[in-house]
């Protein structure tokens, strides 16, 4: 279903001009009430009135992870602290956390491009929302919670982990939708295995899974193991959380809710814009957000664009599925690795389960990739000889794609730690 | 004779053995049987128990990943020759020894043997 016919199936023209007329409010308001902003414009020779049309976004001044550091917590609102009725913050695993802002508008906003999300998915008011994200300053959980609220669906705020209690919900109350990452639906899928639950007695139909990277392979496997279809929401808190874009189950990619959110694909390198179509760094300027409004802000994912007309009647630009957050590359020994390249070989084979880890290290000069990979009844024979021959299969496939020798570890079952939220797929002891 | 053999895989690690022969003795499961097949990283730990199933849910429930396999058990005299004998008897027969262990006291061999075919086997040696 289309929630909102009127934004999401707009003529590109229109939505070039409404785009534009949003963006010349936004320049306007940062640059009068955000002295980091005015400061940026200023260094740049740029004034309000030199932004007429959305082509005129590239001459505005990027906005990084850092610099929302450098105004730790509240330097870049733009609105005084009254008008603002919620705080989120990400965790902040280098350095001080990101504090992002909401006024009663944003949060409208947010609520409104969550259930533009969630129709996209098949979502209606007779499901019940089991949203296992994480509620707290995590965006995830409320971010679920209020999008799909305003659609009318009934929501179970269970919040992530205590999987028992998960299960029993599923159960008990019959959840028609499950919110939650990724590597958590394939823990509870295993969960639900362990615990003699077949998921197609379940009425549990719809998974809305983002907050990390994950591969189609993963979206595959746990489509099968909880009998459900599976959609890929992806958000980040700078720009609001989930519901920046979604994948409508037809086509490629994520639309994306463009009218509040205005996409471009740069090269990570020279920052110069990147025509459509061609792979780079996603940046984001948010341009009716009122609390903290960013300009071109850097995601650190890497994506392409794509205008073309959709089978599902939208015509909101999508972007391709994220697999890699530039932040998540690896160098090992002058190799780029992301660690969604393992995933995706570890997903066609079928000894190896979605639970793995990296890690990597440092002996001597010499950097070391161990994959960690836990043994599964299928993997497991008596004789040596059995086991080296899938053990060499799947270190030889992983070495094609990589390009550099690993070192494949099997492990015991359930030794590789099970998250609740976002899954810790990479362990680097390297001392650089 | 053919028995049954319980595997379970096994990490390299100190303590590994520990927790899988104290989860046997908790459930008063005898190991009459044992060896290890170790790699640098990993190891299998095959053994012949009082009660296989048993022991297999055990540690099935300790999220221990076990197989159970037919294996050849055979008594021999405890004679210089005999086990050459029995060799070669299997391997005219186009049978196959993917491993073995055993042991002799009193007079006896006995030895686990594990075939590409344990019933002919089994037939075989009778």
């Amino acid at each position: 279903m289309i929630w909102n016919e009127t934004k999401e199936c707009m003529s590109r023209d229109e939505m070039r001009n409404l785009q534009g007329s949003r963006l010349r409010s936004l320049v306007d308001r940062v640059y009068h009430n955000v002295p980091f902003y005015r400061g940026k414009m200023q260094q740049l020779g740029l004034e309000p009135g030199d932004i007429r049309t959305i082509d005129d976004l590239s001459l505005l001044p990027f906005t990084t992870k850092q610099d929302l550091r450098d105004n730790y917590p509240f330097g870049l609102f733009a609105l005084p602290k009254s008008e603002v009725v919620r705080v989120h913050a990400s965790t902040g695993t280098t350095g001080k956390p990101t504090v992002v802002a909401y006024s009663r508008k944003d949060i409208e906003i947010f609520s409104e491009v969550v259930a533009r999300s969630l129709a996209a998915a098949g979502v209606g008011r007779d499901d019940i929302v089991q949203v296992a994200f994480g509620y707290g300053l995590f965006t995830g959980g409320l971010g679920i919670h209020y999008g799909a609220e305003k659609l009318g669906a009934a929501v179970v705020p269970i919040s992530g982990g205590n999987t028992a209690k998960q299960i029993q919900l599923l159960q008990d109350f019959g959840s028609t939708v499950l919110a939650c990452t990724p590597s958590y639906a394939a823990h509870l899928a295993e969960s639900l295995e362990e615990a003699g639950v077949d998921p197609t007695t379940l009425p549990l139909r719809i998974g809305i899974f983002g907050a990390e990277p994950w591969t189609e392979g993963m979206k595959q496997s746990i489509e099968q193991s909880l009998a459900i279809k599976a959609f890929d929401i992806y958000g980040l808190s700078e720009i609001i959380g989930p519901g920046v874009s979604i994948h409508c189950g037809m086509g490629q990619g994520l639309h994306v809710m463009e009218d509040h959110f205005v996409p471009e694909i740069i090269d990570p390198d020279t920052l110069a814009p990147l025509p459509e179509g061609e792979t780079g760094e996603l940046v984001f300027t948010t341009v009716t957000k009122e609390a903290m409004p960013l300009l071109r802000y850097r995601t650190r994912d890497l994506s392409s664009l794509d205008s073309q007309a959709c089978a599902c009647g939208r015509t909101t630009v999508r972007m391709a599925k994220i697999y890699g957050r530039s932040d998540d590359m690896l160098i090992i020994r002058g190799v780029n690795v992301f660690p969604s390249q393992v995933e995706s070989i570890l997903m066609s084979i079928p000894e190896a389960k979605p639970h793995y880890q990296l890690i990597v290290d440092r002996q001597g000069t010499m950097d070391t990739l161990e994959v960690q990979v836990e043994i599964d009844d299928r993997f497991f024979t008596d004789e040596v000889a059995e086991l080296e021959k899938v053990k060499k299969r799947i270190k030889h496939q992983i070495e094609s794609v990589l390009g550099i020798s690993i070192l494949l570890k099997p492990v015991e079952h359930k030794t590789i730690q099970r998250s609740e939220g976002k899954a810790k797929r990479v362990i680097d002891n390297r001392r650089l | 004779m053919m028995i049954q053999q319980l595997s379970v895989f096994v990490q390299n690690e100190s303590g590994r053995l520990v927790n899988v022969t104290e989860l046997l003795q908790q459930a008063n499961i005898n190991i009459s049987a044992l060896s290890i097949a170790e790699t640098e990283e990993y190891g299998i730990l095959r053994m012949i128990v009082s009660d296989t199933d048993k022991a297999a849910e055990v540690l099935r429930n300790d999220d221990y990943k076990v197989k159970i396999t037919n294996v050849i058990c055979l008594v021999t005299p405890d004679v210089p020759g005999e086990l050459s004998k029995k060799l070669k008897t299997l391997a005219a027969e186009g049978i196959n020894v993917a491993y073995m262990y055993g042991y002799s006291s009193d007079g006896k061999a006995r030895l686990i043997l594990k075939t590409n075919d344990p019933e002919r086997a089994a037939k075989i040696l009778e």
